[in-house]
């Protein structure tokens, strides 16, 4: 019973404050909302037994992401930039899209396939430590992945680079 | 009835750490004005009580009875709710530290990340406060913050990664148990160069001098609590303390061995092993507030582009290299 009332809060409350972060005017009132948001998300992971995760999210997103975020809203000041109310003005195409992203998500959700097991149980994850399971699957069963996705990182990096180098000749 | 009784305990152990944590932050005022008074060759505090030991119980008190001020177009919940992160996030950092073998609060697996991650988020209550005091100079402030606390906290979460390979794991206790193993006693020796990166680190993610640029006096007044004042003013305070706290007794246990001291000296003297670990633990953390008074009075603040390369051009590579000999080390020989 109270695992289910503490994913039932959590799950609420994602909801609620992902309304929230869409529909507030100001963009730091946004943005701590989505702070907020971050936190219950860490709380999910941590629901699952997922602890490395959790701080992971938190450290990621909250500490790096967000914060870069901020910044930027407050270095360009640009509130008045969101002056335009609506980026749809007629009732019918606001509808439409509406409908569209729900009908993705739906044909979306039919094609999820449950991964088999495995030997990973949740008693041999908290024997073994989350931290220490997530490491040895990463990067002895997914070695190729990983370094996949950490090229696919590095390449904006480099293109952030260039572009802050070639800013500064001009 | 079992539950309860875990419930009574980790509620006494944090009335207890929250009751001594207040008492050292009270004090460490008191003894940062004493000891760079001296540093200074003047005396400081010495009106209240004798040698001003009252000292900081008058400030509370002052801080109590001032009026709370609020800038006209502040941004008046976010102004409100800046220095209860502050407060709140450093407070939750103590929970996951161990004091001496087998006090610890909330025992973890995942303790040194908990602390990044609070520290991530401490990140949030200096740059809104900036931002929601409607005022530059707290402005740029939180501002300088935010890019020095970020810059930062790279280099200290790598530098605490030797430790996590040298010890095996991220439990802070477990972390204490490997260096009394280790025949040097303390990680701060094979770990040279993450103990230095971690404590250049630990000054600027405190704020502290020589990295004090948020609220540097000469240009930004107080830079972003510059508008806050009476009991909001003492929780930034407050908070800036425990992180000090937190920093002091993070680099007792991941470097300095906690609790424990070398085998060779309790070898060599074994009288020393009667001692409680709680006197060696503290004993190393009040060396370390002292490092935090010495060099505020010390070192002049760094420039702001001096902040920037230290943090990206020095302290960040130095951490990968320590990152990297370790892993090798540890993994070959």
């Amino acid at each position: 019973m109270l695992p289910k009332l503490f994913f039932v809060y959590f799950a609420v409350m994602i909801i609620v404050l992902s309304l929230l972060v869409v529909t507030r005017k100001n963009l730091v009132h946004s943005i701590m909302w989505m702070l907020l948001l971050f936190i219950h998300i860490g709380g999910l992971y941590l629901f699952l037994n997922a602890e490395f995760l959790a701080a992971i999210q938190i450290i990621v997103y909250a500490g790096a992401i967000l914060v870069l975020f901020l910044f930027v809203v407050l270095l360009l000041n640009i509130r008045e930039e969101f002056g335009q109310r609506w980026f749809i003005r007629s009732w019918q195409g606001r509808g439409f899209v509406a409908a569209a992203l729900l009908l993705a998500i739906m044909l979306a959700l039919q094609y999820i396939v449950l991964a088999p097991m495995g030997k990973y149980s949740i008693d041999y994850i908290q024997r073994e430590t989350h931290a220490k399971v997530l490491g040895t699957v990463l990067f002895n069963e997914y070695v190729f992945p990983f370094m996949i996705i950490a090229l696919v990182l590095f390449v904006p990096m480099i293109a952030a680079v260039v572009l802050a180098i070639k800013r500064r000749k001009a | 009835m079992d539950f309860a009784l875990t419930l009574g305990i980790i509620v006494i152990k944090i009335a207890v750490v929250f009751g001594i944590v207040l008492f050292h932050v009270a004090y460490a005022t008191y003894f940062e004005r004493k000891i760079i008074g001296r540093m200074q060759a003047r005396h400081g505090p010495m009106e209240v009580g004798p040698h001003g030991l009252l000292q900081p119980f008058a400030d509370i008190i002052k801080l109590f009875f001032k009026e709370d001020i609020v800038p006209s177009h502040a941004d008046r919940w976010l102004f409100y709710i800046a220095p209860a992160i502050v407060v709140i996030s450093s407070m939750t950092a103590l929970s996951v530290l161990p004091f001496f073998e087998g006090f610890v609060i909330a025992d973890i697996n995942i303790g040194l990340l908990f602390i990044l991650v609070i520290t991530s988020i401490s990140v949030y209550g200096i740059v809104i406060a900036g931002w929601s005091s409607n005022s530059k100079y707290s402005f740029l402030g939180g501002l300088r913050s935010a890019a020095q606390l970020i810059s930062y906290e790279i280099a200290m979460g790598l530098s605490l990664v030797g430790v996590i390979l040298m010890a095996g794991s991220m439990n802070l206790s477990d972390i204490v148990k490997a260096q009394h193993q280790y025949p040097l006693g303390m990680f701060a020796f094979p770990q040279f160069l993450g103990f230095f990166v971690f404590v250049v680190a630990a000054f600027a993610e405190t704020n502290r001098a020589p990295f004090d640029l948020p609220e540097a006096e000469q240009e930004l007044v107080a830079g972003y609590f510059t508008e806050y004042s009476g009991f909001r003013f003492a929780l930034f305070f407050l908070g800036e303390y425990i992180a000090m706290l937190t920093m002091s007794i993070m680099v007792t246990l991941c470097f300095l061995g906690g609790w424990t001291i070398p085998l060779f000296m309790t070898n060599a003297l074994p009288f020393l092993s009667y001692v409680p670990g709680i006197v060696w633990f503290l004993m190393k953390v009040y060396a370390f507030m002292f490092l935090f008074y010495w060099i505020r009075a010390t070192l002049p603040r760094y420039r702001y582009d001096q902040l920037m390369a230290i943090g990206w051009k020095v302290l960040i590579p130095l951490s990968f290299a320590n990152v990297l000999i370790t892993a090798f080390i540890m993994r070959w020989l």
